[in-house]
């Protein structure tokens, strides 16, 4: 593993494989919590700092304890209790030391917990046998990845609040259809390929 | 039999809890790309909303209230595992295409919202039959979309073909960006008939409260 081939991971995690428009894992908060750019890089961050510290911790868990006892098929029992109770930590931690940022993210840290990408983040550690460097990498940059569809959208949508789109089309379908243009220029990075 | 029945329509139609109430969107969005993946995942998911319903609504007077979203994400977790095992035991193919979405039926919205909003307060056997018919409002809902997605991505359904060879497949109802929009369009469907559905009532509602203030008017008038 050299430093060149970390790098070309956390460059294909962020935008060629994106979390949301080419895995869809994390679309619940993508596409409820967008309404404004502020809030959004709010969600972004408190999804990065949870996906990078549940990297380290599911990958420990599951190569200290689960693999040498056998047990990997409770990997998903396992991991999304380590991910509950992280971020039940995070929130008391924040709490005491952090109230600014606390305050700053609100409901949104309790809610990390139900982030599909949170968890398929840890799950695809283990299916691709990253190691350590590699796990705690991807984490990041995957949650990077989500920091940015979901601010560059929730930029989209503050515009689109102007627009008065015909009746039946209002809310929810213009909010997929807006997310549908941008997955399309999404798209245009999967034919990177290295 | 009339309060199943009524359920029944709730999960299916009025509350489908993909097209009306919006939960679950990544699956939906990620799994649709064929009507048998479609089908695979709301059956898979339906199971485990049938069991979970059914073991939280026997727990829900022993379940203390502070930690019961830990427990209730408990007790999914380990039916999803169960599913997760046996799909792979007996669907190794549709085990292999599904991927990821299997364990990820623990993080679904759906689940968690009826434990909380229904499973938790009611009895076992209605419990049961509200897993089952959400399942299936979530499952048709899945079928729909996949149905449209592969009919007009690759001129198939079910893998046959179904189009004439004439028919150029539209790659674009496969891809990601495909989903989004099959989506926006159904869902805007919806609530155009929807709509039209209120408006008709909001209609007659009007009429017959015409209908009384002038008959109100009459007897006034004959006093």
């Amino acid at each position: 593993m050299t430093f060149g081939s970390v790098l070309l991971l956390m460059f294909s995690a962020i935008l060629v494989e994106n979390f949301i428009f080419s895995k869809f894992y994390g679309c619940c908060p993508f596409l409820g919590v967008s309404e404004h750019p502020d809030t959004a890089l709010g969600m972004g961050m408190a999804v990065t700092f949870v996906m990078t510290v549940s990297g380290a911790a599911t990958w420990a868990v599951y190569h200290f304890f689960l693999a040498p006892l056998h047990l990997e098929y409770l990997k998903t029992v396992a991991f999304i209790l380590v991910i509950a109770a992280l971020v039940q930590f995070i929130e008391m931690f924040l709490h005491r030391f952090v109230p600014a940022l606390y305050s700053a993210l609100g409901i949104y840290l309790p809610l990390i917990t139900t982030n599909c990408a949170v968890l398929s983040s840890a799950l695809l550690i283990v299916q691709k046998e990253y190691n350590f460097v590699e796990a705690v990498c991807f984490g990041f940059s995957a949650a990077l990845g989500f920091t940015l569809a979901i601010v560059i959208f929730a930029g989209l949508r503050s515009r689109m609040t102007m627009a008065d789109p015909p009746r039946a089309f209002k809310g929810f379908p213009l909010t997929l259809i807006a997310a549908g243009l941008l997955a399309m220029a999404f798209s245009c990075f999967s034919g990177v390929q290295f | 039999m009339n309060k199943i029945l009524k359920q029944f329509k709730e999960g299916l139609l009025d509350n489908n809890p993909t097209l009306v109430q919006l939960l679950g969107m990544c699956p939906t969005l990620a799994t649709t790309t064929s009507v048998k993946n479609a089908f695979g995942m709301g059956l898979a998911t339906t199971a485990v909303l049938i069991c979970s319903n059914l073991f939280i609504s026997l727990l829900r007077k022993f379940i203390p209230k502070q930690v019961r979203i830990a427990a209730y994400i408990v007790v999914i977790s380990g039916f999803v595992t169960a599913v997760e095992l046996l799909m792979r035991a007996y669907f190794y193919d549709l085990y292999k295409s599904l991927g990821l979405f299997i364990p990820l039926i623990v993080v679904n919205c759906i689940i968690l919202a009826r434990a909380e909003a229904f499973a938790s307060k009611n009895k076992p056997l209605p419990s049961v039959i509200d897993g089952l018919s959400m399942g299936l409002g979530f499952t048709l809902a899945l079928a729909l979309l996949g149905a449209i997605r592969e009919l007009l991505g690759s001129g198939k359904l079910f893998g046959y073909q179904i189009l004439p060879d004439a028919y150029e497949p539209i790659t674009f109802f496969i891809l990601p960006a495909g989903a989004f929009l099959t989506l926006g369009f159904l869902i805007a469907l919806v609530q155009k008939i929807r709509n039209s559905v209120e408006d008709k009532k909001r209609l007659q509602e009007i009429q017959e409260n015409r209908a009384a203030a002038e008959h109100e008017k009459k007897e006034e008038e004959m006093v």
